[in-house]
This record gives C-alpha cells, structure tokens and sequence, in this order.
C-alpha cells in the first residue's frame, strides 16, 4: 500500500479542497494545476488524422483515455481518505471520551461498538466496499448512517454555492470580457482593482462586513440559518424564506469568487485581441461590440471550459466557510463540526465526495471539448 | 474612372521607441478595372497602406494625408459611415488566411456574414449568396458547413476571396493573397480575380513581394521602399527595365529559369532594410546603393518622370532621373 501515503499518489485536488478555505479550487493558483493537465495530456494525444471514417472510434479512444485517467484517480482518493485521517486523527476514543475517566472495559466496548477492534485490512475492506456500495458507515456524532446525513445536507450546499457560483461565472465572465476588450481603460482598471481587492478579503471577514451592514444596521436580511421557524410550511412562503436568506451567503460567496473568473477571461481575451480573424471582422463592418460578442467572446471561452466545469464540480464543497458563518445547514458546515468533534468517518466520506465530484467534473470537461473545439476531433 | 486615391498619405506609429514612420508620402491611384501591384521587402508599408485603406491600422498609428474612394475622403468620415463603406465599397483578402478565419465559426456563416451586416435580407437568403460565392470560387457548398481547419491553405484563401466578393466592393485589395499557395492553385486564384476585374469591372489592389505575380498580372506597378514609392510604371516594364537601383535588385534577385547565368549571379540585395525609427540622410536607400552619387545624401529624391522612354515612368532616383542606367555591376 505504498500509494496510499498522502505524499505520494495524485489526489491533488483532494486533501486541498477539502480542508483549506472557501472554494480554494477556484482560484488560478489551485486551478492551474488540473487545467494545466488537462491541456497537456490534449496534444499527445494529437496524432496525424486518420481517414474520415475513423472519427468515432477518434471519439471512443478519447473517451476511454480520459474516463480510464479519472478512474485512477478515483482510486487513489478513496485509498489516501482512508490513511491520511488515521494518520492525522489519532486514537479516536482518545478524543471522544476525553473529557471524561473511563475504564479499560467501557474502551474495548466502546471500541467494538465502532468497529476499530476489528485488524486494519478489515477496516480498510470493509471501507472500500462499503464506500463503493454507498454505505458510508455511521457517523460517531451523530450515530447515525452517513449516507443519510449527506443527502440531507447536499440540497442547502448545491443550493448556496451552485446559486453563488453561477453568478460569479456569468458576473466574472461579462466584466471579464468587457475588461480585456478595453484593456487599459479606466473601466478595466476600476474592475479590476475592485475584484482583487474583494478576491483577496478573507470570507469570513467578508461575511461578518456583510452581516453587519445587510442584517446588524440595515436590517435588510436574516443572519444565519436557511429558513425561520415561524415561516408558514406552504411551497411559496418556504421558497420566499429560503429566497431571503440565500441573499447574504450568495452575496459574499459570489463577491470572494468572482473576481478569479474576471481574470481569467480577461486574460484569455486578451489573448485573442491580436488575433487576424478580429481584424477580418472589423474590416467586414461589424460594430465593436459584435465583433467582440460573435467573434472574441467564442473563442476566448474555449479555453475556460474546464474552469467551468471545475467550478461546477466545486459546488459541493465550495462554501465551507460561508456555510460555517452564516449557519447554512449544508456539507461545509457539517465538515467544519466533523473536524472539531472530531468525527472520522464522516470526514472520509466527505473527503472522498468532494475529491470524486472535481475529479467527475473535470472527466466532464474533458469529453465536452471534444464537441466544442472543432479541432479537437481531428486528433484521437 | 479613379476608384482609390491616396495624396500625400503618412502613417506614423508611435510606439516605445518613439515616432516610427512607416509610410511617407504616398500618392497612388487605382482606376475601376484596373489591377494595380504594389512591390517591395517586408517592413516597406505596403501592408499598412493595405490596412490604411479602411482604417484598420491599430489606435497607435496616426494617419495623415487624404484616401479617396469614389471622391469620398475615408479618413474624415464618421464610423457608421466608414462601417457602412467596409467591405461594401473596398474589401479586403487579407494575408495568411489560417489566421484571418474565426476558427469556432463555420464558413457559410463567415462568408454570409457580411452580408447579414450590409444588407436588409433574411439568413436564409443570405447562406444562399455564400453558397453561391463559394462555389464561384470553386469550392463545393458541402465545405458551408466546414471549419477553417478542415480545409487545406489554397481553400481557405479561396474562402477568403469569396468571403471579399460577398457585397460586390468596388475595390478588392489582396494582401499577399497568393503568397501562401503552391504554384497550380496560385494560378487558379489569380485567373479567378483577373477575371473579376474584367467581367465586373472592379479595381484590385495587389500587394506582393512576388514579382514573377505582379508582373504577370497587374497594369500598373509600384515598388516601395521604406514607406515611399521608389518606382512607378507599367508593370512588365517596371520589372524588366528597372529605373531604380532597387527595383533592379528585387528583380535580380529572382532566377530566371532556364538561364543559367542567372544562377551564378549573386542576386541579393547587400545590407538590411534601413530600420524606419532612424533613416538616413537625403535618400533612403543609399546605404545599399550601388550607383548612389554625393547627391544622394544630401537631398530625398522626388518621384519623378524619367525622361527618354516612351511610356510614363516615375522614380526616385537622382541617377535615373538623369537619364543614365541603375543597374549596376
């Protein structure tokens, strides 16, 4: 099992996205890395084109290579979960009984109960089929299954980060767009300057600024939660409550996030600024903005395709620290209360999710260049 | 009847190595039917004159002067104007056609697109014209649903014709528009705008170093050198019977087949194009000149007519103006 250490193997995204802070995996930095991979792995697989008639099976071998990499992958996230939390967590009756005296005896009992007397290739089989068959095992704090407490969770996650990371794809993408086209004009700067700044603002100091001006003084929005008790239970007066309370969370997650998509399409507009095609455009007659729209836009998109999908694979666990200041009752929240109880199981499992829906995410963006870049279907 | 007309054209760009004259006084003339070739190294203007022409030179360059097409001065009229007048009144077939083409776009909508933008029609009717253009240029109209990089160098050039053929302009420029192309589809591009100009009475442009091309082709040729027209004439002449000393070195510097003389001949031009942020004294080309005389440095010689010849012949050379031979060696 050399390749379950946490140094080694490739669970790059993993261990990263599932501890450090709000949608790390947005930001260039992390994002570099499987973007990078994604772009390198593309030209080796550039072998002159085949006859015409080869094109499916082109798609078929593309296919395989790339599901055949993600399920590595996988693999080597499901191994490292299991190692790296024994590895950090120490004894876990140590920790959960620490505040109390407690016999040899309530120990053993204690450990029989959770299953740890059991030899660790036990422990580690009964992991991985469990894992593979979806049962997660029961979490210690709760004492219930994990699976249960994940499915509870995921809907106020995929609502707050997937509502909060649309906006900041399409927000970043138009500001982003405009900005590169104007490169140097008080509006790019002026966006720019404003999207660092919010882009380096830690989230929870963010979150606490919004709290105070939108709740404290203003007394616009609910602070924390997702829904009030007294709400009445009907659809609509739920969803207006649910509505009201996703305003600040979004708003801070979109503000902290935005700015790495600005960027990225502005430089990739940039990119394209040069380009001959744009001066055909111009030379034909378009106006400015169509030549922008029609032309740079669609091209400039190209190469943030897996950015997207990145970002959409991150939704899962993108909002932990959001979730943890303003109480949202989703999976970030419950990863945070699982470190500090400390509950090892569920961070297994969680880690496992949040490193398996990037990796999938990634696999997505993948076999969706193939349809989109034209090019692409001439390479196998 | 004068299509294009530049007077006293100056394109200067400002960059970070100062003012950078790239072209200097031009004046040239293209009349409806006509095929005008413009010659020289790169780095000569001849591109930026081609870009001049519908004011698609970068924001650093600033332009002076006056361009007339049909009477009407392009460099003082407003932008929906000079919208309106792109690629309706002049088009462009611009040099190295991979790049030209939107690579994420397929080409019937390229090619129709300027269509869509002059005219009041439905994109039916308008991918009906593209299809039609296309297969004027010989392509089948299976290729409307391509992309740029499914088609081969010489297709996409063709592309490009059809594409400048799409609202009827006036006036076609082609930048280099054959460099590119093997010798057999050479031949059928330039038959194809040959025949345009003939049949529908249009003024091309052709902008090449290639003189074997403009020789073959064009009515009228300049040779540029350093931003300035060094030699004007009919083309065959011009090429054959040079009147500037480097007229003649850019035509020394093609062998001519099956003479084997030409072989031997060191046919290239000494020394490198003189760098535009600093030019010499009095005559550009002196440096490299093989007849220059004391004057040369002393006085930039106008273009002139050349005296003694029956056709009209301008250059810019003291030498030639005196009636005496360039060509040296």
């Amino acid at each position: 099992m050399t390749e379950s250490t946490p140094s080694e193997g490739d669970p790059a995204e993993g261990p990263e996205d599932a501890t450090t802070a709000n949608g790390p995996a947005t930001r260039p930095s992390d994002l570099a890395t499987p973007a990078d991979g994604a772009s390198t792995e593309a030209p080796s697989a550039r072998r002159p084109a085949g006859r015409r008639g080869r094109v499916s099976s082109g798609f078929g071998r593309y296919v395989a290579k790339h599901v055949g990499g993600a399920a590595v992958s996988l693999l080597l996230v499901l191994f490292s979960s299991f190692f790296i939390f024994r590895l950090i967590a120490g004894d876990p009756i140590d920790q959960l009984t620490r505040e109390r005296p407690v016999s040899p005896e309530e120990r053993a009992a204690m450990r029989a109960e959770l299953g740890l007397d059991e030899p660790m290739w036990r422990q580690f089989w009964d992991y991985i089929t469990g894992t593979l068959t979806m049962d997660l095992g029961d979490s210690f704090q709760y004492r219930r299954p994990i699976f249960d407490l994940i499915v509870e969770r995921l809907p106020a996650t995929l609502l707050l980060s997937g509502t909060g990371m649309v906006l900041a794809v399409l927000l970043g993408f138009w500001i982003g767009a405009r900005t590169g086209w104007r490169q140097g004009s008080r509006f790019d700067r002026g966006h720019v300057a404003t999207g660092l700044v919010l882009y380096s603002a830690p989230t929870f100091w963010l979150g606490m600024i919004v709290i105070l001006v939108f709740a404290r003084y203003l007394g616009l929005f609910p602070v924390n939660g997702m829904r009030s008790p007294s709400t009445p239970p009907d659809f609509w007066s739920q969803a207006v409550d649910i509505g009201h309370h996703l305003v600040l969370p979004v708003l801070t997650y979109t503000a902290v996030v935005y700015a790495g998509y600005l960027m990225i399409m502005r430089s990739s507009i940039l990119d394209e600024l040069g380009g001959d095609y744009l001066t055909t455009a111009r030379a034909k007659g378009l106006r400015d903005d169509e030549v922008r729209r029609r032309h740079a836009v669609p091209n400039a998109l190209l190469p943030t395709v897996t950015l997207v999908f990145l970002a959409l694979g991150s939704v899962v666990n993108g909002s932990i620290i959001t979730e943890t200041v303003f109480s949202w009752p989703g999976l970030g929240r419950l990863f945070v209360q699982s470190i500090f109880y400390p509950d090892r199981p569920v961070l297994q499992a969680l880690f496992v999710l949040f490193s398996s829906s990037t990796i999938l995410a990634v696999l997505c963006a993948e076999i969706l260049y193939w349809f989109i870049d034209p090019r692409m279907r001439r390479s196998g | 009847m004068t299509l294009l007309e530049f007077r006293d054209l100056w394109v200067t760009y400002t960059g970070s190595r100062g003012r950078i004259p790239a072209v200097r006084g031009v004046d040239l003339s293209v009349g409806a039917g006509r095929i005008v070739g413009i010659a020289g190294e790169s780095g000569c203007g001849k591109s930026t004159l081609a870009m001049a022409v519908l004011r698609l030179l970068p924001k650093s360059a600033e332009v002076s002067g006056e361009i007339l097409l049909d009477g009407e001065d392009l460099l003082r009229m407003g932008w929906g104007r000079l919208r309106a007048v792109r690629w309706t009144g002049a088009s462009i077939v611009f040099q190295g056609a991979m790049h030209s083409l939107n690579a994420v776009q397929r080409i019937g909508r390229q090619v129709a697109e300027p269509i869509l933008v002059h005219e009041r029609t439905t994109p039916a009717k308008a991918a009906a014209r593209a299809e039609a253009l296309l297969e004027r240029v010989g392509l089948p109209s299976s290729r409307m649903r391509s992309y740029p990089h499914e088609l081969s160098g010489g297709q996409r050039q063709r592309v490009m014709i059809a594409m400048a053929l799409a609202c009827d302009p006036e006036l076609i420029i082609a930048d280099e528009a054959t460099t590119a192309l093997d010798v057999m589809v050479q031949a059928q591009v330039l038959q194809l705008m040959t025949g345009l100009v003939k049949e529908r009475g249009v003024g091309l442009v052709m902008i090449s170093h290639d003189l074997s091309v403009l020789s073959a082709v064009c009515d009228t040729a300049v040779v540029m050198y350093a931003g300035r027209i060094v030699e004007r004439g009919p083309a065959r002449e011009v090429f054959a019977d040079a009147r500037h000393p480097y007229s003649a070195a850019l035509g020394a510097a093609f062998p001519v087949i099956g003479d084997p003389a030409s072989r031997g001949r060191p046919g290239g031009l000494a020394g490198d194009p003189p760098d535009p942020a600093r030019l010499p004294e009095g005559c550009s080309f002196r440096p490299r000149c093989a007849v220059a005389v004391e004057r040369c440095g002393e006085e930039s010689p106008e273009l002139l007519r050349v005296p003694g010849i029956g056709t009209v012949r301008s250059s810019a050379c003291f030498v030639a103006q005196e009636g005496e031979s360039v060509v040296f060696g």
